[in-house]
């Protein structure tokens, strides 16, 4: 014990030392002007030889290259290159934990049940080298999500280039998550059958009855303070979300019914069989945060491209759908976010449809497409060039990225290795 | 062991029930030597040798004489068996019938234990064959009239305890006698199991590839020890030698392949196990079939799932509601392939259910002849005791069942069960049956009654009324309700006259008042049609596909000549891409390339679009495996395993990769311990058998393992050497060097002692052997190089060898091959510092290079992580291609046969829709030698088979349900994911 504090502590002076993030890039202070590019603008559409111009972190300009109109500032010509807004990265733990087998380096799970005042926030490390891997594949934002217990705690968004979170913060406590319970149990072993889990209704009803006390609380004199109830307030004035992760077609409908008891914004997170109860999540307007393309389906009798078509099903429904990073999932992996995307377009998604997943429709259910997820006049300009297709592992090569205008360094601590070795050896 | 034999035949020859040379306290000594005759019987006294109104002599618990015309001696009683019929009692072959099991030795500190706890014994301590069940054999009266009940007469029990389980007690169930009589054999066979004992906590084996490791040095060191060479004494080896010659039983559990596996285990040690097997060997018969073992079957079948509820429903997988309705078949199936057979009660949670289980079999197209004999001649035979039990010639003991008939017959009742002589009863065959209609007439009013059985109802016309009716040893008693006020009570007491037409007695109103009743019989009870014509309806089983799971074939897919036309070709060799290019595979290879190909025969494909490439190789999976056959962690070495004893042919995954255009992988074990097992490499032909998937004369490869698993650095207690690198390469010093003086000894020609590990560590010395070493950073890589160099050998391949980039020259240098994830790190420390360009920048160094997937669920996009190599890095398509197809190839030394399209080589082959590193690609059709095992129409069509058997099974359950029959909760498989770092499940 002693001897892992011992190595834990070792193990943080190293990060403290030597590995700090890229540097931050300054305000932006002159402008730029894309030209040529294949734009995908994030909402569905596409222009060929577009003309993308942006200041003082502004998009400015968005349109065909063929207008004869003043380029301001930097022209960066991009003829045969595409242009994207920046993917953004929803229901992650990046910047959370550092290295998953070393305890000291993880702050994604609290104890307790009801952690509704916990706040993602506060321990994002800005200077993770995580992080700063996500960027050269252009995913510049994530909604950073804690875990565990029922009431999780409450997520913010941040982009991937700031000095600390403070800077990073694009969206403070954009919504509190929770956990559903689920209507069946199973237990591991020889012989174990699937039951009906006896305590489903319970769980709801407790869960009912924390809201209600949430709501009569925030009515009376809110003295003493309880900061557990106190935290819920953004639920009900609907300036958070309710991300539930849930992922039955029994328990969505049941998390469905609740949510409109209770008078809050749903977002759906997980989602395994929303395909089911398309109707209801239709009706009733709710976005769903699937997860990732890239999973083994849960039984073997699934068809093997199921979890390729999960986006698919939803979308032709009308669903508003983006892709989330799951709990258990490597947070490293994130930056395959792009090629997720990828494969939902391989398996019948329209490909600026799967674009749109990962850029505008994320931005409209985290509540920040006023200022980011598409390629639109007077959205922050944040977006990237890329060689080629971005949603394809040999397009996504990244020329330029710019958050809020700023030119992003593309290099990270694996590409400075990179480099120092390949030069070792050009060297010998 | 014959000494003791000797001794109790002795004693069950010469003496009577009273034990004849012990003294009596009790009154004067009397000698019991009544001679039974049972006459008019049809007797069986074989399943095959049937004796119609034939007469059995039955004398001092022996069969004396059985026949037409014997002659029966004076003063003999007997018993007129007119219309009835005497079959041998059933023998249970594998039973831990009155021994009890012992308890989980504890485990407070919760840490892994290597030594043994014994001395003077076999080194590790789940191999006991010294324990003799008999030493802790206790008479279960209980138990024994539950297996008398189901028609057992003798019981072969055994300490159920061990990997090497000792030697069983044969017990004749005879209750009434004491253990100097039923007894029959104190060492009636050597067992063995799949289970540790429960006695220790020695960690090792804690896989089923460990268990085959240690069976097998088990029984090499037997031999040594026979031949006289060993130094020390070892109690376990001598037991297991003095056992050799009894009947070897091997109870294999749940899993066909597990038998087939030990049988294979046997074969190379010199012994034929009778094995206990899965109950479902139906779905590999061929395969049991050629072990040509005797088989122990049980007949737990399980109940239907409750799948009223949809959404429970729908989490169950085809292949357990498959079971449910195949399950009754096997028998059957085992019988017509004629593999000798016989039935235990064995994972029965009640015997009462045994013959109910039977007649269900017999349902399913069991013969009954077959049936009996396996129940009684065969285990007769399988035990060495034809002679004594399982049939009722001369001499054998009277262990013999009276039935009303036939005797798999639903409706026919087993009376008596006579075990040595004696008589236990389980239905009076004397008792009359009375069923029929009587109009019961009292103080001038008439009721209706009908008896059926000894049960019976009151009826006012033909309205039942509330009453409660009793029938036993002639007499009546029936207590009526009063309909109006059930507080008060008539009752009816009386008996039957002798010809068993009608009774009479006393009635007692509900005011107390007496008066006298009659009932006489108007008509015999119509019998219930008897439904024995059902029989010739066997119930609908669904057919069994290869593998026995969704997605399986309904027959074994066969090798094709084909022709793609028009093909974009990427052919992996110098030639590179061509374009408009048609590819004939024949007889399994590749055998034209070129354009405007004809061939006779062939199945033209228009591939016009498409791109045609080699199957994708995987240099490291551990898919295809039984869940706790990954890793073998008990030891720091375990170069004794072998993953080829731990395949699992209808793992889900394999079809999955063949939809990723996977055709090929090495399985490897896992990375618990600095020398893992040894590698099965396999071509994923779904369908086959797991010894069809191997390859045929395929290069030998083991896995080592470095850092932070080995020195288990995230277990919650270090006390295991290594805890550090540098106690791993002193793990790999000491392993070596030892191999090195075992390998000198060997080729002196002087006797050595066989040993499994050494064998194949001398391999690795000698250059007959690959290493495949798991590794992250820098400092072991070069390690293991230097201490391969140091022991004049090479490693093969570096896997995972994250930090690779950092010591490139060096092992370019050393002449390693690196297998590489494309992406991955930052899930432990000492990936920190792991890169993508990692592929790149050894394969610019000139190092050959794989992308691998150590993951199911990477496996089947490794045509996308190779594109990954584009991105970081730079490589060239072509390069980058090369990592996931002829790079792998020549890393496991098969690129002669595959990894390339190139004439001769096997026609292992992928038609993708797109280019084959587009993220948009999919795998149209993945051909291994020459056949199809994946294809994207087939696909769709399996699909829809899959949903139509599934909602058939299901309304099959629901009607099973509604009809009153038992049910169970639905089943669902954890499908867990097996990694390097999947421990084994039992690692206590």
């Amino acid at each position: 014990m002693k001897k892992q504090l011992i190595y834990s502590m070792l193990f943080f002076l190293c990060i403290g030392n030597s590995f700090a993030q890229q540097t931050p890039a300054s305000k932006q202070t002159k402008a730029f002007s894309i030209e040529g590019a294949t734009a995908h603008l994030g909402d569905g559409t596409v222009i060929d030889d577009s003309l993308i111009m942006f200041a003082d972190g502004k998009i400015t300009f968005v349109g065909s290259a063929k207008m004869k109109i003043a380029r301001q500032g930097t022209v960066i010509n991009a003829r045969g290159k595409h242009v994207y807004p920046g993917f953004i990265a929803v229901n992650s733990t990046l910047g959370l934990v550092e290295i998953n087998s070393v305890k000291a380096s993880s702050d994604e799970e609290e104890l307790g049940t009801m952690n509704p005042h916990i706040r993602s926030l506060i321990a994002y490390n800005a200077e993770s080298k995580v992080v700063e891997t996500m960027r050269p594949n252009g995913i510049l934002m994530g909604q950073i999500t804690p875990r565990g217990g029922r009431i999780s705690g409450t997520s913010s968004v941040v982009q991937f280039d700031a000095w600390n979170w403070e800077d990073a913060a694009l969206k403070v406590d954009d919504g509190i998550h929770m956990n559903w319970p689920t209507s069946t149990t199973f237990r591991w072993g020889a012989g174990e059958g699937v039951k009906i889990n006896e305590n489903y209704s319970k769980n709801i009803n407790e869960l009912s009855d924390y809201l209600d006390a949430g709501k009569d609380y925030l009515k009376g004199s809110k003295s003493p303070k309880n900061l557990e109830l106190e935290a819920l307030k953004g639920l009900f004035d609907k300036t958070q979300k309710l991300y539930m992760h849930v992922n039955g077609e029994r328990e969505i409908t049941d998390a469905v019914h609740f949510a409109k008891k209770h008078g809050v914004d749903l977002v759906i997170v997980g989602a395994d069989e929303a395909h089911k109860v398309t109707d209801i999540l239709v009706k009733n307007k709710i976005p769903v945060v699937i997860k990732r393309a890239h999973l083994i389906p849960g039984n073997n009798d699934d068809n093997y491209d199921k979890s390729y078509k999960t986006a698919l099903h939803l979308v032709e429904k009308g669903i508003t759908v983006t892709i989330g990073l799951e709990e258990g999932h490597v947070r490293m992996n994130d930056r395959n976010l792009p090629f997720n995307a990828g494969t939902y377009a391989a398996h019948g998604l329209d490909k600026e449809e799967a674009v749109k997943l990962i850029t505008l429709n994320a931005a409209k259910i985290l509540g920040i497409d006023n200022i980011v997820g598409s390629l639109t006049v007077g959205k922050d300009a944040t977006l990237f060039i890329s060689e080629g297709d971005a949603l394809d592992m040999r397009g996504n090569i990244l020329t330029e990225a710019f958050i809020q205008g700023r030119k992003l360094s593309l290099e990270s601590h694996q590409t400075k290795l990179w480099k120092r070795y390949s030069n070792k050896y050009k060297n010998q | 062991m014959k000494k003791t034999l000797l001794l109790f035949l002795f004693l069950s020859t010469l003496v009577g029930q009273a034990q004849e040379y012990f003294p009596t306290n009790s009154g004067v000594k009397t000698t019991e030597n009544t001679t039974v005759a049972f006459i008019n019987a049809k007797i069986y006294v074989t399943p095959t040798q049937i004796i119609n109104k034939g007469t059995l002599l039955v004398k001092d618990g022996k069969v004396v004489s059985v026949g037409k015309n014997v002659r029966i001696p004076n003063g003999a009683k007997t018993v007129d068996l007119s219309g009835k019929s005497i079959y041998p009692s059933f023998i249970e072959v594998y039973s831990d019938f009155g021994i009890q099991t012992p308890r989980q030795q504890p485990n407070p500190n919760r840490i892994r234990q290597y030594e043994a706890n014994r001395k003077g014994y076999y080194w590790n301590d789940h191999i006991r064959p010294e324990t003799n069940g008999f030493d802790s054999f206790k008479y279960d009266s209980k138990k024994a009239t539950d297996l008398l009940k189901a028609g057992f007469g003798v019981v072969n029990t055994h300490m159920n305890d061990g990997i090497a389980s000792g030697s069983g007690v044969l017990v004749a169930l005879n209750s009434s006698s004491t253990d100097a009589y039923r007894i029959l054999d104190t060492k009636s066979a050597q067992y063995f199991s799949v289970n540790k004992s429960r006695l220790s906590r020695q960690a090792y084996p804690g896989s089923f590839i460990g268990k085959t490791a240690l069976l097998r040095q088990v029984f090499m060191d037997a031999k040594w020890y026979e031949s006289g060479n060993a130094k020390n004494k070892d109690l376990s080896l001598e037991a297991l030698i003095a056992n050799k010659n009894l009947t070897q039983i091997f109870n294999a559990g749940q899993t066909n392949l597990n038998a087939i596996r030990l049988d294979k285990v046997g074969d190379e040690s010199g012994v034929q196990f009778s094995f206990v097997g899965s109950g479902h060997e139906y779905e590999d018969i061929q395969e049991i079939k050629n072990m040509n073992a005797t088989m122990i079957v049980p007949v737990n079948f399980r109940t239907a799932y409750d799948v009223s509820n949809p959404y429970l429903a729908n989490q169950m997988e085809l292949s357990d509601m498959r079971r449910w309705n195949q399950e009754p078949s096997n028998l059957a199936v085992i019988a017509k392939n004629n593999v000798n057979f016989t039935i235990t009660t064995h994972t029965l949670k009640s015997v009462a259910v045994f013959q109910k289980n039977i007649q269900k079999a017999i349902q399913y197209g069991l013969d009954e002849t077959k049936a009996l004999e396996a129940l009684t001649t065969v285990p007769a035979k399988l035990l060495g005791k034809s002679s004594e039990i399982g049939s009722l010639q001369n001499g054998s003991y009277a262990n013999f069942l009276i039935t009303s008939g036939p005797i798999f017959d639903a409706s026919t009742k087993v009376y008596e069960n006579w075990v040595q002589g004696n008589k236990h009863v389980l239905s009076d065959m004397n008792a009359i049956d009375v069923s029929g209609e009587y109009t019961l007439s009292y103080n001038n009013k008439n009721l209706n009654l009908s008896i059926d059985g000894t049960k019976g109802t009151l009826k006012n016309g033909t309205t039942a009324l509330k009453s409660k009716f009793s029938y036993k040893d002639n007499w009546v008693t029936i207590t009526m309700n009063n309909q109006n006020d059930s507080s008060k009570y008539t009752r009816f007491v009386g008996a039957f006259d002798d010809n068993q037409t009608s009774f009479s007695g006393t009635i007692v109103d509900e005011s107390g008042n007496e008066s006298s009743f009659t009932a006489i019989k108007k008509s015999d009870k119509k019998k219930a049609s008897k439904k024995k014509n059902s029989k010739s309806t066997t119930p609908m089983v669904v057919p069994v596909t290869y593998p026995n799971v969704g997605y399986g074939f309904a027959s074994k897919p066969k090798q094709e000549t084909i022709l793609f036309k028009n093909a974009t070709v990427w052919t992996g060799e110098k030639e590179g891409i061509l374009k408009n290019t048609d590819v004939l595979l024949k007889d399994g290879k590749i055998a034209q390339i070129g354009t405007k190909l004809r061939a006779r025969g062939a199945r033209v494909v228009d591939a016009t679009g498409k791109h045609l490439s080699a199957g994708i190789i995987d240099e490291h999976t551990h898919i295809a495996i039984f869940n706790g056959s990954v890793n073998e962690g008990g030891q720091n070495s375990s170069a004794e395993v072998t993953i080829e004893d731990g395949i699992n042919p209808s793992d889900m995954n394999i079809y999955r990769n063949l939809a990723g255009g996977v055709t090929s992988a090495q399985l490897l074990h896992g990375s618990a311990n600095p020398i893992g097992g040894r590698s099965a490499i396999i071509k994923l032909k779904w369908g086959e058998t797991a010894d069809n998937l191997v390859y045929k004369n395929a290069p030998k490869f083991i896995k080592f393992a470095l850092g932070e698993n080995v020195k288990q650095s995230s277990a919650r207690v270090n006390y295991r050497f290594p805890q550090t690198r540098m106690g791993v390469e002193q793990v790999f010093t000491d392993y070596f060097q030892r191999a090195k003086e075992y390998d000198a000894a060997k080729k002196s020609g002087k006797p050595y002692r066989k040993d499994l590990e050494m064998e194949v560590l001398a391999e690795i010395l000698n250059k007959e052997r690959f290493v495949t070493s798991h590794s992250y950073v820098q400092s072991e890589i070069n390690m293991l190089m230097k201490v391969a160099d140091k022991f004049n050998f090479n490693i093969n391949t570096f896997t995972h060898i994250l930090e690779g980039y950092k010591v490139a020259d060096k092992m370019k240098a050393h002449g390693v091959g690196a297998s590489t994830f494309s992406d991955w790190w930052a899930y432990k420390f000492e990936v920190n510092d792991a890169i993508p360009y990692n592929a790149a920048i050894m394969h610019d160094v000139g190092i050959t290079v794989a992308i691998n997937s150590d993951d199911r669920e990477m496996s089947r996009r490794l045509n996308q992580e190779a594109a990954k190599t584009i991105k970081y890095g730079g490589m060239t398509e072509l390069e980058a291609w090369k990592m996931v197809t002829i790079n792998p190839a020549k890393l496991l030394h098969l690129d002669d046969r595959v990894g390339s399209i190139k004439v001769g080589k096997d026609a292992d082959v992928v038609l993708w829709t797109d280019h084959p590193m587009s993220i948009y690609t999919k795998a149209q059709t993945t051909i291994i030698d020459g056949t199809v095992y994946f294809d994207l129409e087939q696909d769709l069509a399996k699909r829809k088979a899959i949903q139509k058997e599934r909602s058939m099974l299901m309304n099959m359950m629901l009607n099973e349900k509604n009809n009153g029959g038992k049910v169970q909760a639905p089943k669902k498989n954890l499908n867990r994911a097996n990694t390097c770092e999947t421990e084994a499940t039992e690692l206590n």
